[in-house]
């Protein structure tokens, strides 16, 4: 069925998300990868929704897309301010606050 | 036919998310990778019918959050990611350790069946009836989201300041 391969889909995505938010070191591809990871938390919301046919899901998704932009818009201006104090966006080159 | 389309966006958006995984040398085609992922999985909700979402998704993610992402990128002029190998190999083998362990456990939860989904109206997933959702049984988080986007926009205007007197 249809719904069940979304969600298997979904969860493939957020793996993949994972790996990248925990792997790469650029702070905009980390940033990239917590969108994708949001994705794949709505294709599976989506998916359940068609499945017991209630649109709870829907408005969660709805609020996820919000919540995904305003963690961009928050999250790209942090690293405009970081790259002019520091020149970099590599996450290695932050780590004052990393034990 | 509905198989067939959704086994190939969900090879699109799978092939999307890699390249923007594996890509190290080049931002920007990581960003346009994204656009594809994110332009499949607006498809796909429309196979699975929530033709509202899947609007909003190419809308929003792919037109206005990775465009986002791909001026920050070109603003910044980053020329590719540069990695220190000696001490990233931990974080390495973590990260793949981690990403494996949750992918097989997300997949052996995965129940093998879920039943035959539920009849739905004819409406269901349009603008009309996740609308009356939204304004009748979720007014207050909508409400208070829009709330949060008022503090996300100051927040990214002072963030984004040169400086603040």
């Amino acid at each position: 069925m249809l719904v069940e391969k979304a969600v298997a889909l979904s969860a493939i995505l957020f793996v993949l998300g994972t790996l990248g938010a925990l792997t790469r070191r650029n702070l905009i591809v980390i940033l990239m990868s917590i969108e994708l990871m949001l994705n794949a938390v709505n294709l599976a919301l989506v998916a359940f929704s068609r499945q017991w046919g209630d649109l709870a899901g829907h408005v969660f998704v709805l609020m996820v897309i919000v919540v995904a932009a305003a963690e961009v818009a928050v999250g790209l201006g942090i690293v405009i301010a970081l790259f002019r104090n520091r020149e970099s966006v590599n996450v290695e080159d932050s780590s004052l606050l990393k034990w | 036919m509905i198989d067939f389309l959704f086994y190939l966006f969900a090879a699109l958006a799978v092939a999307g998310a890699l390249g923007m995984l594996l890509n190290t040398r080049n931002a920007v085609a990581g960003a346009l990778s994204l656009v594809g992922t994110m332009v499949s999985l607006g498809a796909i909700y429309v196979l699975l019918e929530a033709y509202l979402i899947g609007v909003l998704q190419i809308l929003i993610y792919a037109g206005a959050i990775v465009v986002l992402f791909l001026f920050v990128v070109m603003l910044l002029n980053l020329r590719q990611d540069e990695f220190s190998p000696e001490r990233l190999r931990f974080t390495k083998i973590l990260g793949v350790v981690i990403g494996a362990f949750v992918g097989v456990e997300l997949l052996l939860l995965l129940p093998a069946a879920l039943g035959p989904p539920a009849v739905i109206p004819p409406e269901f997933g349009g603008y009309r009836m996740v609308g009356t959702a939204l304004f009748t049984d979720w007014v207050l988080a909508f409400e208070v989201t829009s709330l949060l986007l008022l503090a996300a926009m100051v927040g990214a205007v002072i963030l984004a300041k040169r400086r603040i007197d």
